[in-house]
């Protein structure tokens, strides 16, 4: 998949002080830098989403940062304890600066 | 190419004991796991317990190997691949609002080889656990 | 590590096939949804029973193929969702400017494919109509079979066929190609010598080295598979076999790989479509 997009399965609604799961994924293949062009037998250099961060309002909730080891389009799920009604953040950074972001609201309700 | 399996052994509360494969000479700093856990650690020994890994017994392909860690009142926990070329996987870091310090993910395994992770409570205590994940090299159709 | 050589050459297989564990008795239910991954033949079918290849799957891999978000490949029809909103070509009109949702506009369409085209006097793959329509109805450039573009949308075309039992037309003139891809299909190539009947039919839940082989059904395309970190055509699947065998491969969109693709449609009719699977 040549275009990186995020994508984020957070619940629409919850009661104060619900647990919900919270699923992750972006479409990134995650080049390791232990591959070979299997012409000229370079190495591809590495270039992979480095780091994953997750707020509700601002407060961080989850943050992960991240090693080839990772597998490519990577996933991360975790659970969040709804405190309010708020936006939940996300934030993808990629090895060459770039910064992807996904966000959703929780209603209460 | 060298595959030296590692075993850690703890001995009881508050003494830990590390053993290396025979192969590695005992005063030779270049465990790259050991050397990994001991800097996250801060140089102390993890315990073992409170601290759960869920992993597949066979991995269907290397490259996508589901994995969930959980540790309760974990801070932070850093999960390892003792056998690949570098063992570094990812380091979670939990906030106030997370109620179970846990984490899901798909993880690249380059052979079988154990899957170590290790939590900071935050208590300040550290606690370890290993699973090994058998990983088969097949894939017909390009 | 050593590179793996996948088989030696030999008349038959028979020797280097390990037991295994043969297709698993679980019930694939997709967002709540059942779908039929058994299907027991009748007339002169070569199997008794046809599975899907989901059946041959470990459960953790079978798990991501339940759930629209644990599936890898649907971010791939995310991104098909807003290249079908996307004016494009010389008409700059979006697919959606003429065929409205693609929920209704394309349900149960990958379910017949491959479709006889009369004006064309051949079938096509559903590859050939997304690239059809693109040129003759948007002015476009069209796609390449392979590309990111063509497998989204090709998912997320398949997805509204999801559930659907698979369903060739074989009379009329699609017999000939259905008997083509037959053909095709006992016949064996390459430097290995092989057929696709050799593994997937004589020898299907069995282990070949470390892979658990299925009856090769294609109910799953475009499927999400982890050895290519993404999604894949079914004509590169066909292409990865025969590399594997040492012959050289048609190309995609070829008629024989549509001769083949027609007879595959024939030989796992019934079966769900599960589009976009995951696999191994």
């Amino acid at each position: 998949m040549a275009k990186i997009k995020p994508r984020v399965k957070v619940p629409r609604k919850a009661e104060v002080g619900d647990v919900v799961t919270i699923k992750t994924l972006i479409s990134h293949p995650m080049e390791s830098g232990q591959r070979k062009d299997r012409k000229t037998g370079e190495v591809i250099p590495r270039k992979i989403i480095n780091h994953f961060k997750a707020s509700f309002e601002g407060e961080v909730v989850f943050d992960a940062s991240i090693e080839p080891a990772v597998s490519a389009n990577p996933y991360f799920s975790f659970d969040m304890t709804v405190p309010k009604a708020g936006t939940v953040t996300f934030e993808w950074i990629d090895d060459d600066g770039s910064v992807y972001t996904a966000e959703k609201k929780i209603a209460i309700g | 190419m060298d595959f030296s399996r590692r075993t850690f052994c703890q001995l009881g509360v508050g003494a830990a004991a590390l053993t290396l494969a025979p192969s590695l000479p005992a005063l030779a700093s270049t465990d790259p796991v050991q050397d990994a856990i001991l800097a996250f650690t801060g140089g102390a020994m993890p315990g073992e317990g409170d601290i759960e890994l869920t992993t597949p017994e066979i991995a269907e392909n290397g490259n996508t190997v589901p994995v969930e860690v959980s540790a309760d009142g974990a801070a932070t926990i850093m999960l390892l691949a003792a056998g690949n070329p570098n063992p570094g996987v990812a380091t979670f870091t939990f906030g106030k609002l997370a109620p179970y310090r846990s984490a899901a993910t798909r993880i690249r395994l380059a052979q079988t080889q154990d899957v170590i992770a290790v939590a900071k409570l935050e208590s300040g205590a550290f606690t370890m656990v290993q699973r090994t994940v058998k990983v088969t090299i097949g894939g017909c159709g390009g | 590590m050593k590179k793996l050589v996948l088989l030696i050459a030999s008349s038959t297989i028979a020797g280097f096939a390990l037991a295994g564990p043969g297709p698993d008795d679980n019930t694939l239910v997709i967002e709540g949804e059942t779908l039929i991954s058994e299907v027991k033949t009748t007339g002169d079918h070569p199997l008794d029973t046809i599975y899907s290849g989901w059946r041959f799957r470990k459960p953790e891999t079978q798990a991501l193929e339940t759930d629209d978000f644990e599936n890898p490949a649907m971010v791939a029809v995310d991104y098909a969702h807003d290249l079908w909103e996307t004016p494009a070509g010389a008409s700059n009109q979006s697919c959606a400017n003429c065929h409205g949702g693609v929920e209704e506009a394309m349900a149960g369409l990958r379910a017949n494919m491959p479709l006889w085209n009369e004006a064309a006097g051949k079938p096509w793959s559903l590859e050939h109509w997304i690239n059809w329509s693109i040129q003759e109805h948007q002015g476009a450039d069209p796609w390449k079979w392979e590309s990111p573009e063509m497998l989204a949308m090709t998912a997320l075309i398949g997805l509204q066929s999801r559930g659907e039992p698979m369903t060739v037309q074989t009379d009329g003139p699609m017999a000939a190609w259905i008997e083509r891809g037959k053909d095709l299909y006992y016949t064996r190539v390459g430097q290995l010598d092989m057929s696709c009947n050799q593994c997937h039919e004589d020898n299907y839940g069995q282990m070949i080295r470390a892979d658990h082989l299925s009856q090769g059904n294609i109910n799953g395309f475009p499927t999400y598979r982890f050895k290519w970190s993404g999604l894949g055509s079914l004509h590169r699947r066909f292409s990865g076999c025969m590399k594997n065998i040492r012959a050289t491969p048609y190309k995609r969109g070829s008629d024989e790989f549509v001769a083949l693709e027609a007879y595959l449609a024939s030989r796992g009719a019934g079966l769900s479509i599960e589009t976009p699977a995951v696999r191994n």
